[in-house]
């Protein structure tokens, strides 16, 4: 898209880097700067702030117990540094009262470091095991991809948790990055969470959200550019039952020239109260020349008594761009699907299996992990084999 | 020896304004070893006829009778319709995300038989049905129809045909939208599909052009919901020279 201007270059350069949205906060360090949620603000209205167990107005029990292990190969560097490194904060500063209550509530962070020019021939992995879902935890992880490395970075969430956390990942030059982060939790999980990146020029970054238990997440990722060239990919996908809350909130910051973002996230839904969220930003700065960016969200409802809320936003700065776009569907299986299949005399159930199968592939197939791909489809299998699934929806 | 046989076929669609008689007593009897073509002028029904024979949803058949070898067709799901040897090849095939084709293949043929095909064999079959169909070996890893052109996904179709060998072909206007590489190409897998000798053939044209390298040997002229009149392969050669003009006022 082009839009005419007829201002010199000079005004096109902006003097000031705030714009005002309630998509994206000015972050702080300090508590007391973010207002505990009363539950209508439009970053909280459609989060069930009960269900938080008081992390997001203090009233939490404290002492909870998350074990982390890394699993890194040479010449990863892995450290456990105190609160006063100097690079946590560097990156990110809490951008809502839970991820403010997370930097507070910390002790010690976890600092993973990939060496500049190293190429990794296996991720690294950081299993996440919670073992109590009554006590809060909070957490802090930095990852370092410095320039010119290449690296795949697990973050496997499992277990029971009451869980506070902020990622914050740095991309130098011309680095590869792909974060995958598996939300695998048990039923009573809580996790709130945010990843941000700053992408390095010419840096690749694959952020990969994959949340499937739980009784709530709420995962945000957002990214921004330190330099121009960047390039961010931010896939998702998400399964909920009955009673889940999964909520996914996603932030490009393109304030940077000629810098690509490309956002897809696939949901599905099955059974009594099952919840969804997807809120997706992109935003275009006046710096932002020459960019391109697409978002979108996919659900597929799958029983009666779910609810999918999905909001793709876009805000647009400067016109001189090469592409912007979105979009949002949220739908039951589509019957030219279903007929398409079974006219080849596959059976309905099967029909079913494969639509939504072949719905998550599509993300699967570009999350470019082999490790995890076969994991994933299983994940997908065993939650059409909870059965709800196949009961025809009926309209 | 099989027959497909609709008796004074009614089927009416779902419309804003109510439901709309479409098929107005379709009668043909198609047996196995037969190539019939049904072609007519746009909005005669052509395509309601195909889908209804598929059992596609959106379509009511309100009276009338569909029966294959003497069984009811209409009391059939879309699967078992399928599965007893009724195969449609759709005008428009859907897209399906994800699924690749070898996956889908697998399935249908899987339903189809009833029991899995040997892995050894049909890794073959599949792979020289592609080759017969001009479509390359990676075409067995893209998503079904996903992104396809028109072309491939017509071939798409008729690869379906030689891998399922139905009893019964329902081609709905396969030939639209072909350049003539395809259309030889998509002609040659039905050619070779009817030369078994026991297969039936119900091929839904609007144009003649296929016919010349498919030869029919009964022409059924549709118009306004039903059959307006029969004949050989001559009365092709007639509607090539003379078009549907005479039928379609002669309906009004």
């Amino acid at each position: 898209m082009t839009v005419e201007t007829t201002e010199n270059l000079g005004a096109a350069v902006e003097t000031t880097d705030r714009i005002s949205s309630h998509l994206h906060p000015v972050g702080s360090f300090d508590l007391d700067d973010h207002a505990i949620p009363g539950g209508l603000e439009e970053i909280w209205r459609f989060t069930p702030l009960k269900r938080l167990r008081g992390l997001h107005n203090g009233t939490y029990q404290s002492d909870g117990k998350i074990v982390a292990s890394v699993e890194a190969p040479d010449p990863v560097r892995v450290e456990v540094v105190d609160r006063d490194d100097a690079r946590l904060g560097s990156v990110y500063a809490p951008g809502d009262r839970i991820s403010a209550q997370a930097w507070a509530g910390f002790t010690e962070a976890t600092v993973i470091t990939v060496p500049a020019e190293a190429e990794l021939d296996a991720p690294v992995v950081v299993n996440v095991r919670g073992e109590d879902a009554a006590g809060a935890a909070f957490a802090h992880m930095f990852i370092d991809v410095e320039r010119f490395s290449s690296a795949t970075v697990l973050l496997d969430h499992a277990g029971s948790a009451l869980l506070a956390a902020n990622v914050e990942v740095r991309l130098g030059d011309g680095a590869r990055l792909i974060l995958l982060s598996i939300q695998d939790w048990a039923d009573d999980t809580v996790h709130v969470a945010h990843h941000h990146a700053v992408v390095g020029r010419d840096a690749t970054y694959k952020h990969v959200a994959v949340s499937f238990g739980g009784d709530l997440v709420r995962l945000n990722s957002s990214v921004e550019y330190a330099s121009s060239g960047g390039d961010a990919t931010m896939l998702g996908l998400y399964f909920a039952d009955a009673g889940q809350h999964l909520e996914h909130r996603l932030f490009v910051d393109h304030n940077a020239p000629m810098s690509r973002s490309n956002v897809e996230y696939k949901g599905a839904l099955q059974g009594d109260k099952a919840h969804t969220v997807w809120i997706g930003d992109v935003l275009i700065r006046k710096v932002a020349e020459g960019i391109e960016t697409y978002e979108s969200n996919d659900n597929l409802v799958l029983t009666n008594g779910c609810r999918a809320d999905s909001v793709p936003n876009l805000e647009i700065e400067t016109g001189e761009i090469a592409g912007a776009g979105h979009a949002s569907t949220t739908g039951r299986f589509d019957d030219q699907h279903l007929f398409y299949l079974q006219s080849r005399g596959i059976p309905e159930d099967e029909a079913r299996r494969l639509v939504v199968h072949g719905f998550f592939n599509d993300v699967i197939r570009r999350i470019g992990v082999p490790q995890v791909e076969e994991r994933l489809l299983q994940a997908v299998a065993d939650e059409l084999a909870k059965n709800i699934a196949l009961a025809p929806v009926s309209s | 020896m099989s027959t497909l046989q609709i008796r004074d076929l009614h089927v009416s669609v779902n419309t804003e304004d109510g439901a709309k008689e479409i098929l107005r007593g379709v009668d043909l009897m198609v047996s196995s070893g037969e190539t019939h073509a049904i072609m007519g002028p746009n909005g005669s029904g052509k395509s309601t006829l195909a889908y209804s024979i598929a059992g596609h949803p959106k379509y009511t058949v309100t009276s009338g009778s569909i029966a294959l070898d003497g069984v009811d067709v209409l009391a059939m799901t879309v699967d078992e319709r399928a599965r007893a040897g009724l195969f449609l090849a759709m005008q428009y095939p859907v897209e399906i995300p994800g699924v690749s084709v070898a996956n889908f293949l697998r399935s249908a043929k899987t339903a189809v038989d009833g029991e899995a095909p040997k892995l050894r064999t049909w890794v073959k079959d599949v792979n020289e049905a592609l080759e017969r169909a001009t479509l390359d070996k990676t075409f067995a890893g893209r998503s079904v129809n996903d992104g396809f052109s028109g072309g491939e996904k017509k071939r798409h179709e008729i690869l379906q045909l030689e891998l399922l060998n139905p009893k019964f072909a329902v081609l709905d206007e396969t030939d639209s939208g072909l350049d003539i590489d395809a259309l030889r190409t998509v002609s040659a897998g039905v050619n070779r599909f009817s030369s078994q000798g026991d297969r039936g053939v119900l091929l839904i044209t609007h144009y003649t052009r296929i016919l010349r390298y498919i030869k029919p040997d009964h022409v059924h002229v549709f118009v306004a919901g039903r059959v307006a009149d029969r004949g050989g392969a001559e009365l092709a050669d007639q509607l090539e020279a003379e078009g549907y003009d005479k039928y379609v006022k002669a309906a009004v």
